[in-house]
């Protein structure tokens, strides 16, 4: 009798194969995990290691002048960076109370759900437009259309030497704006979800004690959602910074240095899409250094991004 | 006396709508509305466009025949069926690559990482990852694989194209697996593990097909956002100006529709213009798509 319960509920061992693709289950899933670190190391190699000769020939020069001149060879990416840095910034000041505002717009029942639905599904289908259709549109349409208001700009305040010079086709200020629709959704998807964590008890006591909608949106909601929206604009500004085609059909590429919004320039990474193609040897080189430059950028930004998420987050 | 003052205090308690809290009020209601009416504006006008100017063009032969080098087109441009053909394949490939590793990096993440620091520094590369601008995946690819021709001598190509790609559609795959996979309620996986399964089987049978919703909506947005990428493969799959014939030709240059709009877009002759019009209908419409599988994927109930 007791050897027949033994017979019943004896324990099986796993067959060996079993244990083995188990283990080798796990190594594989490990080696693919570090296949992430690989391919961001071989990025900051390949590109570190490529730029050596720019860096070693023009140093810190590179950062401050603005020749472009492969016959002397002669590089300085000052435009570009200012171009970058300048179109970045600026695309985020726009976007920034727009992205806000329709966050806050469509996470309040100003109007029914299925409006403010809407709404939210087509700022996010913006996010999906490929930025060359953007960049196309830019040329065609957008421009154009906007150009007459550039000039009214530079007739009254042309004094002024961000708007000196007189809008005739592609430059800085059309980048900018396509800048700014592009990163639009990206601000208003991430401030919307962060919003929408605020618990409601906190909105509720702030309106028992006698706030208006907009006391509690300024004094409760937002400085409770801080964290999220913050790391929402850092990203954005991360993603306008490292924005390829629809800035390089619009922006001109001109390395001319100038003060004009109105005026053809550079962002490093149009310079990279136009110069690469048909450069060589020292020209590459001075690319390569450019890149790096562009990756540092947006590395700092990212970095800075999760970092103030992390401190700034609240808990519940 | 008394009264008086009653009288007074109850006035104030009432709702009065020329109050300077009322006021402002309703006008930040008003800025926050104007402020979402021109956000979507653009989107508007630029789907309506791209919709009216490209798809009153769109017809069989577009959609098949190759495009006329600028200039040399007398009456017609050409089509891009080409193009279309060429973004399919090198987002296959770029699929290919990204999405086995992709899950694999996730389910690590998800199911063996123990918040070491290790895996603390793999979440923080994908982080880093999704954060490089996609033109530096392109010319790292470029002076990885088509300068130094490792790929059976070939320079640029679509499997170039296609790697250059996946560095892009990476790091969402993992993101999205990650997350969706610690969504997975441990009960169950206790519960698998506790009857006597391996990891191997409990990550197989019980934690992946229960996260496989958002693993699958993590796909289709990586792939849709691969398809429209343009600045990844300006240097690795250049352009082309001919069907592919054999397999052979992934090693070559290939097409797609996001340079074609990029590359034709620039050209002065209006029939060029206007192929990139219809490239970019059948590049929207497509993204869109993808865009809405992924929504309704994520709208449907668990089985």
């Amino acid at each position: 009798m007791k050897t027949e319960q033994k017979n019943k509920f004896s324990l099986k061992l796993r067959p060996s194969y079993e244990k083995w693709m188990d283990k080798g289950f796990k190594n594989i899933t490990t080696v693919m995990a570090a296949t992430v670190a690989a391919v961001l190391i071989t990025i900051l190699v390949v590109v570190f290691f490529e730029s050596r000769e720019a860096i070693n020939q023009y140093g810190i020069n590179f950062i401050v002048t603005s020749d472009w001149d492969p016959i002397n060879n002669k590089y300085g990416a000052f435009t570009a960076i200012y171009g970058t840095i300048v179109s970045s910034l600026a695309a985020l000041i726009i976007a920034i109370p727009l992205g806000l505002g329709t966050a806050i717009f469509i996470t309040e029942d100003f109007f029914p759900e299925k409006i403010r639905f809407v709404i939210g599904l087509m700022v996010e289908l913006l996010a999906a437009i490929p930025s060359v259709v953007l960049g196309l549109w830019a040329i065609f349409v957008m421009e154009p259309f906007i150009r007459p208001f550039f000039n009214i700009l530079h007739n009254y305040f042309g004094w002024l030497p961000l708007f000196s010079s007189e809008a005739v086709g592609p430059g800085l200020a059309p980048a900018i704006i396509i800048l700014s629709i592009m990163i639009l959704p990206i601000i208003t998807s991430i401030a919307r979800d962060s919003i929408e964590q605020v618990p409601s008890k906190l909105k509720e006591a702030a309106y028992g004690i006698g706030a208006t909608r907009w006391c509690a949106i300024i004094y409760i909601t937002i400085p409770a959602a801080i964290s999220g929206i913050t790391g929402g604009i850092l990203l954005a500004l991360g993603r306008a910074m490292g924005e390829t085609m629809a800035v390089t059909m619009i922006i001109g590429n001109s390395n001319q240095f100038s003060l004009s919004l109105f005026s053809p320039g550079y962002t490093i990474s149009s310079l990279l899409a136009n110069q690469f193609g048909e450069a060589d040897s020292i020209q590459v080189s001075s690319l390569m250094y450019a890149a790096l430059i562009l990756m540092i950028m947006t590395l700092i930004v990212n970095v800075m991004a999760q970092w103030l998420v992390k401190k700034l987050s609240l808990k519940y | 006396m008394n009264n008086k003052s009653y009288e007074n205090i109850s006035s104030q308690l009432l709702f009065n709508s020329r109050g300077k809290r009322n006021i402002s009020n309703r006008l930040l209601t008003l800025v926050a509305g104007t402020f979402a009416v021109i956000s979507i504006t653009p989107l508007i006008l630029l789907i309506a466009y791209v919709l009216i100017k490209g798809g009153s063009q769109i017809n069989l032969d577009l959609l098949i025949l190759e495009p006329q080098p600028p200039g040399a087109g007398v009456n017609s441009a050409g089509g891009i069926g080409n193009a279309i053909i060429g973004t399919i394949i090198i987002t296959i490939i770029a699929s290919l690559i990204s999405i086995p590793i992709g899950i694999g990096a996730g389910v690590y993440l998800a199911e063996y990482s123990k918040n070491g620091s290790f895996s603390k520094a793999i979440r923080f590369g994908t982080n880093v990852l999704s954060g490089i601008p996609s033109i530096i995946a392109g010319i790292v690819i470029y002076a990885l694989i088509v300068v130094t021709k490792v790929i059976f001598g070939s320079t640029f190509s679509g499997i170039a194209g296609g790697m250059a790609l996946s560095i892009i559609m990476l790091p969402i795959i993992i993101k999205t697996t990650d997350e969706g996979l610690k969504l997975v309620s441990d009960d169950l996986r206790r519960g698998a593990l506790a009857i006597g399964a391996s990891m191997y089987t409990t990550i197989m049978r019980i934690t992946l097909p229960h996260a496989f919703k958002s693993i699958s909506t993590g796909i289709v947005l990586g792939v849709a956002r691969a398809s429209g990428e343009t600045a990844p493969l300006i240097f690795t799959a250049l352009f082309s100006y001919y069907h592919i014939s054999t397999f052979q030709d992934i090693f070559y240059e290939m097409s797609s529709l996001s340079v074609l709009i990029y590359n034709f877009a620039l050209e002065p002759y209006k029939e060029q213009n206007e192929l990139a019009w219809a490239a970019s209908f059948i590049l929207v419409i497509l993204v869109l798509i993808l865009n809405l599988i992924s929504r309704l994927i994520g709208n449907t109930k668990p089985s």
